[in-house]
């Protein structure tokens, strides 16, 4: 789960790392009397949506020449500048083409660089534990540094119960070359990173930029976290955050149903059990010509209602022509799935093509069930077969 | 011969709930030993003709137990795990999906120096065809023979092993490693287990998006295993950044992406499959041309 950057920073705060003052505002007047409350000569208006690459985005169908990052110098522009930002989808790298609506913008008092430093804090899948990340190309992606100069990323594991330990951060702040006396506000700031990481079961925490200040003071001037799903039913103060116009509708209804599903670009829905077999299914349509919708694993107990649903989200997706149910029965026997099936078939009375492959226990059984329907349901003996029958389908 | 697992191994499932009751009279039915069932508080009683033991120690003092096939919810479950290792129970089956990875992580620390091996969690379980069989896979699609079989997935294992069966492939043992970022056992570990065991000829592995795991096995095939292996990576088409239904099946950060694990796999002289539809046929042409 992902949330804003003003509750990234809220949360850090709170742990104890000094953050820019501000104000979240939820139109163009409050931007204006945000900017007068700060007190000083000029604002930052951020805009708070989950995708990256904001300052280098641009709002679609406005003319104006800033993207979601922008400094003002008057309550006037503050307003005039929040107008165009509530008015526009911001249009980023990660948002695709539509864009995403902006609810929110946090207007910040402005801060003199003198250096920017990037901090991180992910898992390390192949040692098992935490890993801090610092690299003194603050601001930029960490995928670029990773890719250009991976030797300036310095790292350090972390204990999940010891936490950091003094001597992690002063090796980590001494290394980026910082004075004696902000070595120690870094190591404040690392340590609220650090516990806020492991108290809330986040699975990335990024401070980027740190910076120090012309007056010599480390600041957390921007922030981004993600949290572990399976770990929010422990942190309700967590789950509180999410903001749900920020995720896909098709996505956050799957989820209720129990259903797993990321939206795709393509025009051939997918409904399949087990998540490795619904990449492949996506993967072996791509490769016959097709383009997937959607990926979605039922899971391992397809019953009618999910199969119910799962068709509902398929078929609520216009670019649809098409739909591939694709499930291996094992312990779940193909006679009870392909009953689930045609309940479904039944109930949402699809418009487009549907090929049907199923394999496993009792599949002799669950494919005379589909056959003698009387439904316009194509079946697939393998998964060329389906993927071929399904790509055709697709192009009428 | 096969690896980890066979006739003499003695289950105990941890979490007798529905599913935990359901799994263990499946894989009784299979032929495995499961022995008993941890389910504290109800020490002392039987279901359905397992009998019930209040903790793991119990249970393996009664009953000789050395292996356990853990249900416990995802609350519990690492819990659950710690305490099996504690009271030297040798393979660990974590089924449980939805465990927190930070709770992964602790499980791991603890597990350090300690003799027992963690398969999973969020995985199929582990099966050596006719012999033993602890996890939820349908048991019949398995036949006994020369190929090992190592995943990340489940149903696509499944796939697998029905298209080696029907061109008479048998398996040696499949593990499921499970779809988790932080799990007990690696490709590698498999692997190894693998090029050690006779009877096994030729290994599939089945890999996925997210994390690279697949690379670091391709560098350690080219170095020490001397059997055919054939691979296949699911997630060609997704996108990054997107959790792909397995908590650990995520492109983040510039790595993770299923063009970089078959380059990898192919540069080490690795038969990758194009298509899941091949996986059988891909281990087949290996093992002919080795």
């Amino acid at each position: 789960m992902k949330i804003h950057e003003y509750q990234a920073k809220e949360l850090l705060r709170k742990a104890g790392a000094p953050v820019p003052r501000g104000q979240v505002v939820t139109d163009a007047q409050q931007a204006r009397q945000a900017f007068l409350e700060l007190g000083q000569s000029k604002a930052v208006l951020k805009t708070q949506i989950h995708a990256g690459g904001r300052g280098k985005g641009r709002f679609k169908g406005s003319n104006a020449d800033f993207g979601g990052v922008k400094l003002v110098a008057s309550p006037e522009e503050a307003r005039q500048v929040a107008e165009v930002m509530f008015t526009y989808p911001l249009v980023t790298k990660q948002t695709g083409e539509q864009g995403q609506r902006v609810s929110k913008i946090l207007v910040e008092e402005p801060s003199s660089l003198q250096r920017e430093i990037y901090v991180g804090l992910v898992i390390d899948r192949a040692v098992g534990l935490p890993v801090l990340m610092v690299s003194a190309e603050g601001g930029m992606d960490i995928e670029e540094v990773a890719a250009r100069n991976p030797a300036a990323i310095l790292r350090t594991n972390i204990d999940p119960d010891r936490g950091l330990l003094p001597f992690q951060a002063r090796r980590l702040g001494y290394d980026l070359a910082l004075q004696p006396e902000q070595v120690e506000q870094f190591e404040t700031i690392l340590s609220a990173l650090v516990r806020v990481f492991l108290d809330y079961d986040a699975s990335l925490a990024e401070i980027n930029p740190l910076v120090v200040t012309a007056e010599g003071k480390v600041l957390a001037l921007d922030a981004k976290m993600n949290f572990d799903d399976n770990a929010l039913f422990r942190h309700p103060e967590i789950e509180a955050l999410r903001d749900l116009a920020e995720e896909n509708p098709a996505e956050v209804r799957a989820a209720k149903a129990g259903l797993s599903y990321v939206s795709m670009n393509g025009n051939i829905g997918c409904l399949v059990n087990g998540a490795g077999l619904a990449m492949s299914t996506m993967d072996i349509i791509k490769l016959h010509g097709g383009e997937p919708a959607n990926f979605l694993d039922v899971g391992g107990g397809a019953n009618k209602e999910q199969v119910t649903e799962a068709f509902r989200i398929l078929l609520g997706d216009e670019r649809v022509k098409a739909v591939l149910v694709n499930i291996f029965g094992g312990i779940m026997k193909c006679d009870i799935i392909a009953g689930a099936i045609l309940a479904a078939f039944q109930e949402v009375q699809p418009k487009v093509p549907f090929v049907v492959r199923l394999e496993g226990t009792n599949v002799e059984i669950g494919r005379k069930m589909l056959a003698e329907s009387g439904l316009k349901i194509i079946t697939a003996t393998d998964l060329t077969d389906a993927a071929k029958k399904v790509v055709a389908a697709a192009a009428g | 011969m096969s690896i980890l697992v066979d006739r003499n191994t003695r289950v105990v499932t941890q979490g007798m709930g529905k599913a935990g009751l359901f799994h263990s009279q499946q894989c009784r039915e299979y032929g495995t030993q499961v022995v008993g069932g941890v389910s504290p508080g109800k020490g002392g009683t039987v279901k359905d003709g397992f009998p019930q033991f209040n903790t793991v120690a119990e249970a393996v003092r009664k009953t000789g137990a050395n292996a356990s096939m853990v249900f416990v919810p995802p609350p519990a479950a690492a819990d659950a795990i710690m305490e099996a290792a504690d009271a030297g129970i040798e393979i660990i089956v974590a089924i449980t999906e939805g465990i927190p990875v930070l709770d992964m992580v602790r499980v791991k620390r603890f597990l350090q120096g300690k003799r027992c091996r963690l398969i999973g969690p969020n995985c199929p379980g582990i099966i050596t065809p006719g012999q033993c069989k602890i996890g939820i896979m349908p048991g019949y699609i398995h036949k006994p023979g020369p190929i090992g079989v190592v995943s990340r997935s489940g149903t696509l294992t499944y796939e697998a092993v029905w298209q080696l069966s029907n061109l008479g492939l048998g398996q040696s043992t499949c593990i499921g490693l499970g779809g988790d970022p932080v799990n007990g056992t690696s490709f590698i570990d498999a692997l190894r287990m693998f090029q050690d065991d006779p009877q096994t000829e030729g290994i599939v592995m089945i890999g996925e998006i997210g994390g690279n795991q697949e690379e670091q096995a391709a560098e350690f095939i080219r170095q020490y295993v001397t059997k055919p292996v054939a691979a296949f990576i699911a997630g060609r088409t997704a996108p990054p950044g997107k959790r792909m239904g397995h908590a650990g099946a995520i492109i983040t950060g510039g790595t993770g992406s299923a063009e970089d694990k078959v380059k990898a796999l192919r540069a080490a002289g690795i038969a990758v499959a194009d298509s899941p539809a091949d996986m059988g046929s891909t281990m087949l042409a290996a093992l002919r041309t080795n």
